[in-house]
């Protein structure tokens, strides 16, 4: 009788252990062929959202050669190295591209790419990713509403800290009724890529290497 | 009645999964803020549910019934996850207006209730139908709910269509109510309940009438119960 019980219940296993085994081998197989297509289209949509955070007459170099390598940093959100792509005129530096991440989205992380100047002034934000509720959240993506672009011109000057937040909590951002976090954790994730930026404005502008940056981070 | 043609029957009207089985609430309920939208979620869930029932079926009788939802769950859930990295490496335009779906889908109990009910006791080929006409069905309801909740709460149909087919859509946008202010109430999530509750009715009132008709005729004891389980 028992034999019989424990017979069974290794069949079972057994048979729950091939299906978990050949799931998991068909999802490695296809995430390995589905990746360098994906990191493809991921750096075109980069790209692509380079051109309209920037304007291509402010800069004149390859901003995919000049790319510097930001460590793991609390005001980025970023807990892996990113990247931040300097865009220069000539010899001069007219602005820097980073990316930062707000871990306080409704769903997940929210991606943002922002294009901050030299003189401290945001040119533009998009957001790369997000997983917020769609057609509610959503409206944080440049396709589907402008709401993103009101960040354009700001700056840590120009709005003082308390004035970075929704309307709601009593700052000066717009957002939409329905979904407050969403915009919430966007207007935050902006304000501390500027912050970051001031903090590390000289090397960023300079176009010191990833290694410096790290530095000025420690000592900070 | 052939096979496929009750399949097809139920997945659109007898067991339709959003007025009658009342599986797959929660994104039902949540993505269903405009036309495009719902019936892009829709078709995902076709895609979906048409695979996991062929991928469930010809190896059902494999799987012990102890253990037979880890088992589809596991399948479910690898099968949406191949699909999403399959549609984003090589049809990246798709991906860009059903990504934001598919995950959504892999916790929608109407995959695996249909797994479980159909696919597990039937062959391929109409499993995949099920599969498919369920999701036909869900499309249908999430279209009609997308389109109630848009019109009331924005005034226009069709909006976002231009995301779907590039730019040129744009101009098939409806603006159904000129200079409309819109009603939020619509938009958020009471109003999707509002507006499931009537699809609900509207469908079980045309059911107990076309039953009422038939029962005249043919003197049959019809409780008038509409199905709330599959």
């Amino acid at each position: 009788m028992s034999e019989t019980i424990i017979k069974h219940a290794i069949k079972t296993a057994g048979t729950l252990t091939a299906f978990a085994l050949v799931g998991t081998a068909i999802l490695a197989y296809i995430f390995i062929i589905t990746r360098a297509p994906i990191e493809a289209s991921e750096a075109e949509a980069r790209l692509a959202l380079f051109s309209q955070i920037l304007p291509h007459n402010t800069y004149n170099n390859n901003l995919l050669k000049t790319e510097l390598t930001i460590p793991p940093n609390p005001l980025l959100g970023n807990r892996v190295p990113s990247k931040a792509n300097i865009a220069k005129l000539g010899d001069e530096t007219v602005g820097v591209i980073l990316e930062a991440i707000a871990h306080d989205g409704y769903a997940g992380d929210i991606k943002l790419l922002l294009a901050i100047r030299a003189d401290g002034a945001i040119s533009g934000v998009r957001v790369l990713a997000h997983k917020e509720t769609p057609g509610l959240g959503d409206y944080i993506e440049i396709e589907r509403n402008t709401w993103i672009t009101q960040f354009s011109n700001e700056s840590l000057t120009k709005t003082v800290a308390k004035d970075w937040a929704v309307v709601k909590d009593g700052g000066k951002f717009e957002y939409m009724a329905g979904a407050t976090i969403t915009p919430r954790a966007v207007v935050k994730a902006v304000a501390k890529a500027l912050q970051f930026f001031n903090e590390n404005k000289l090397l960023l502008l300079e176009n010191k290497t990833a290694d410096k940056v790290a530095q000025s981070k420690d000592a900070t | 009645m052939s096979i496929y043609k009750e399949i097809t029957l139920n997945g659109i009207w007898k067991q339709n999964p959003g007025v009658v089985q009342l599986l797959g609430l929660c994104p039902t309920l949540a993505v269903t803020t405009s036309v495009v939208n719902g019936v892009s979620l829709g078709l995902a869930t076709v895609l979906v549910m048409a695979a996991a029932n062929g991928t469930i079926s010809p190896v059902r009788k494999y799987v012990p019934n102890e253990i037979r939802v880890p088992v589809f769950i596991l399948v479910i859930a690898a099968l949406v996850t191949v699909i999403d990295l399959s549609i984003n490496a090589f049809a990246h335009p798709l991906h860009k207006v059903l990504g934001i779906f598919i995950p959504l889908i892999v916790v929608n109990c109407i995959v695996l209730a249909r797994v479980e009910s159909f696919a597990a006791k039937n062959a391929p080929i109409p499993s995949i139908l099920d599969g498919f006409m369920m999701g036909i069905g869900l499309t249908l309801v999430l279209g009609l709910l997308g389109g109630m909740r848009e019109l009331v709460g924005k005034g226009t149909l069709f909006s976002g269509l231009d995301l779907v087919f590039g730019p040129a859509a744009k101009q098939f946008v409806l603006t159904i109510i000129p200079d409309y202010h819109g009603f939020l109430l619509a938009v958020l999530p009471p109003g999707a309940f509002l507006g499931l509750g009537m699809l609900i009715a509207a469908r079980n009132w045309m059911d107990i009438r076309n039953k009422a008709k038939s029962a005249d005729e043919h003197t049959t004891t019809s409780a008038l119960q509409p199905a709330l389980h599959p």
